[in-house]
């Protein structure tokens, strides 16, 4: 299966026929990805690498049958872009723009409550590199060549250091099954914890690599979740042990500001639910080897 | 003071210098509380934090004494109510009659921050004079770098003195830069990569001097920037160059490296990992250079071999 894109999903992408949304929109076409279309506003009616140009996702949508969106608008416009995909009808949007406002960001996830849980759209990112179910499908800016195909379920919060593990692995001849990256924004559309339970029903994924940082609620619910609803094995790793309070580590979301958001902590509330915890960033690899040596054996 | 350094818990053991006093008359207060309006990452939400132990820090009473705060969570769609305002001011044990004045205080305070794009607006403490007025004695303010574009009012009130001078050149060059107290400089792409390699460094034995991001796309030029940058801490005793890129380029890095190299007649040790996109080319660049460098071909040799870098030069 993999989870949140594969060889079959019609893909759109907003900002299609800018400079980044162009490049990695043909990255994504050349890895196999069924990228049906694009929306710039005022270039509807005009044909991109191959592909129709839209005014609107709505009109998208309809005339290509489109479920999932990538998103290349720039940061004053990307929240607009991603409610319009969420009212087109859109299942899975990944946004990859970074240095989106966070009252913006307060009001997309505000937006979005909206709609039922039927037609709920559900947003990756922003500020990820994206998602990537290797040997299938691509919706990111992701070098596609790292992974391998496997049953791994990777999720993170950093794209390079998601590069780093996927690497790893490879050279180990681990493959995975999707690896989502949620983004390094304070916000996030999804969490943790949303691709957790889609990689626990998963019958591809045997296991889940949870890559975390410094700052923020999010890795502890994660823990809590995976202690009370995920029966596959979780191993984590948190970046940051280096990082001193209050200060901001690149990503807008990268900064401890109050208890429980260390990477100490972390690790600890972590190794507390159960999960193995990857101790150092070298040790991705060797770690999912042996959790996945324990599962066959 | 004026002119004077200021060493407080928030200036961080060096201080900051005095350029600037707010004079105020002084006030007999009779009672003190603290107020601020925050991002809260769990809600998602604006919430306002509020307690009657106020001039206080506010991190030590929800440690100890979580039960004197409270909370109220703002719903985005219609902003902050008037009844939640008083809700807050009840809680706080305001009289009747200052409950009024609270609301218009918390109100004010929730338009602040939604209208100039804040991330925190604090008030600690906000008192309760002898002849029942509700005052202000102090007011802080954090804003979202991402919203910086539309606020220019904001933008303009930047200090740049108070800031250290370092972060401030790393930011007008397109980087992300945190200095540290360490002695190996870090170049690294991506922020869950470079926290990663420090990290890694630490658990070596050593110390990062710095956190730096060269971002993605990064040329050659911004490459050498970065070096340019990492060598004007005086701590600095080797650099590590850390590098995964994916819509980064191996090869402008490389590139970047080299121009550093002859640029700047770097004398200290130059650890250099590479990996992803255009890793070949970039490796050539390095060899046909014949610049000085160490290579690493993974994550555990580019921190172990930093580390040994440093301690060999200090031998």
């Amino acid at each position: 299966m993999s989870i949140v894109v594969n060889e079959k999903t019609p893909v759109i992408v907003q900002g299609f026929t800018g400079r980044i949304g162009s490049f990695h929109a043909q990255e994504m076409i050349d890895y196999g990805t069924n990228v049906v279309g694009g929306i710039t506003p005022g270039k509807g009616g005009s044909t991109h690498l191959k592909k129709p140009v839209f005014d609107t996702v709505k009109e998208a949508v309809q005339e290509t049958g489109a479920e999932s969106s990538i998103v290349f608008v720039p940061p004053p416009f990307a929240a607009d872009a991603i409610m319009e995909a969420a009212d087109a009808g859109i299942r899975q949007c990944v946004c990859i723009t970074d240095g989106i406002p966070s009252q913006d960001m307060i009001r997309v996830k505000r937006y979005m409550i909206r709609y039922k849980e039927k037609r709920k759209m559900c947003l990756i990112g922003p500020n990820c590199a994206g998602v990537i179910s290797p040997g299938k499908a691509m919706m990111g800016i992701m070098p596609g060549h790292i992974y391998k195909q496997g049953s791994v379920g990777v999720i993170g919060r950093s794209g390079t250091l998601g590069y780093e593990a996927a690497s790893q692995m490879k050279a180990l001849g681990i493959g995975i099954s999707t690896s989502v990256g949620i983004g390094g924004d304070p916000i996030n559309g999804s969490s943790f914890k949303d691709h957790l339970l889609s990689f626990e029903e998963d019958d591809e994924t045997e296991m889940v690599v949870l890559i975390g940082e410094i700052g923020g609620p999010q890795e502890a619910a994660a823990a809590a979740f995976t202690r009370d609803y995920v029966s596959k094995p979780v191993v984590a790793y948190i970046a940051g042990h280096t990082a001193p309070k209050g200060r901001r580590m690149g990503h807008a979301g990268a900064i401890i500001s109050t208890q429980g958001e260390s990477a100490a902590e972390k690790m600890q509330i972590m190794e507390d639910c159960g999960i193995t915890v990857v101790k150092r960033a070298s040790e991705f690899g060797s770690t999912v080897a042996k959790v996945l040596a324990q599962i066959n054996s | 003071m004026l002119g004077k350094r200021l060493v407080t818990q928030q200036t961080g053991p060096k201080g900051k210098m005095i350029s600037r006093l707010y004079v105020e008359e002084a006030t007999s207060i009779t009672a003190e509380f603290y107020l601020s309006l925050v991002l809260d990452r769990c809600s998602e939400r604006i919430m306002v934090v509020a307690s009657a132990a106020g001039g206080m820090d506010i991190e030590e009473i929800a440690k100890n004494n979580p039960e004197a705060i409270v909370n109220i969570s703002v719903e985005p769609a219609v902003g902050i109510q008037k009844f939640q305002a008083r809700e807050i001011a009840f809680a706080l044990g305001l009289e009747a009659k200052q409950v009024n004045q609270a609301v218009t205080v918390i109100e004010a305070c929730y338009r602040a921050f939604r209208d100039l794009d804040a991330t925190m607006v604090e008030i600690n403490p906000l008192v309760v004079t002898e002849d029942g007025r509700l005052v202000a004695l102090d007011a802080k303010m954090a804003f979202d770098d991402n919203a910086l574009f539309r606020r220019q009012q904001i933008s303009e009130l930047r200090d740049k003195s108070q800031e250290d001078p370092l972060e401030m050149k790393a930011a007008d060059r397109g980087l992300s830069y945190v200095g540290l107290d360490g002695n190996i400089g870090c170049i690294i792409n991506g922020a869950g990569l470079a926290m990663a390699t420090m990290d890694m460094i630490k658990d070596a034995g050593g110390e990062p001097a710095n956190f730096l991001d060269i971002g993605g796309g990064a040329s050659p030029e911004r490459v050498a920037k970065a070096f340019n940058l990492v060598l004007s801490d005086e701590n600095i005793e080797a650099i590590l160059v850390n590098i995964f890129a994916g819509i980064n380029r191996c090869d402008w890095v490389a590139e970047g490296i080299v121009q550093a190299m002859n640029k700047f007649e770097i004398k200290i040790p130059v650890i250099v990992r590479l990996s992803g996109t255009n890793v070949e080319e970039g490796r050539k660049i390095i060899a046909e250079s014949g610049a000085e460098l160490i290579i690493a071909e993974s994550l555990d040799e580019a921190a172990s071999k930093s580390v040994a870098a440093v301690a060999g030069g200090g031998a």
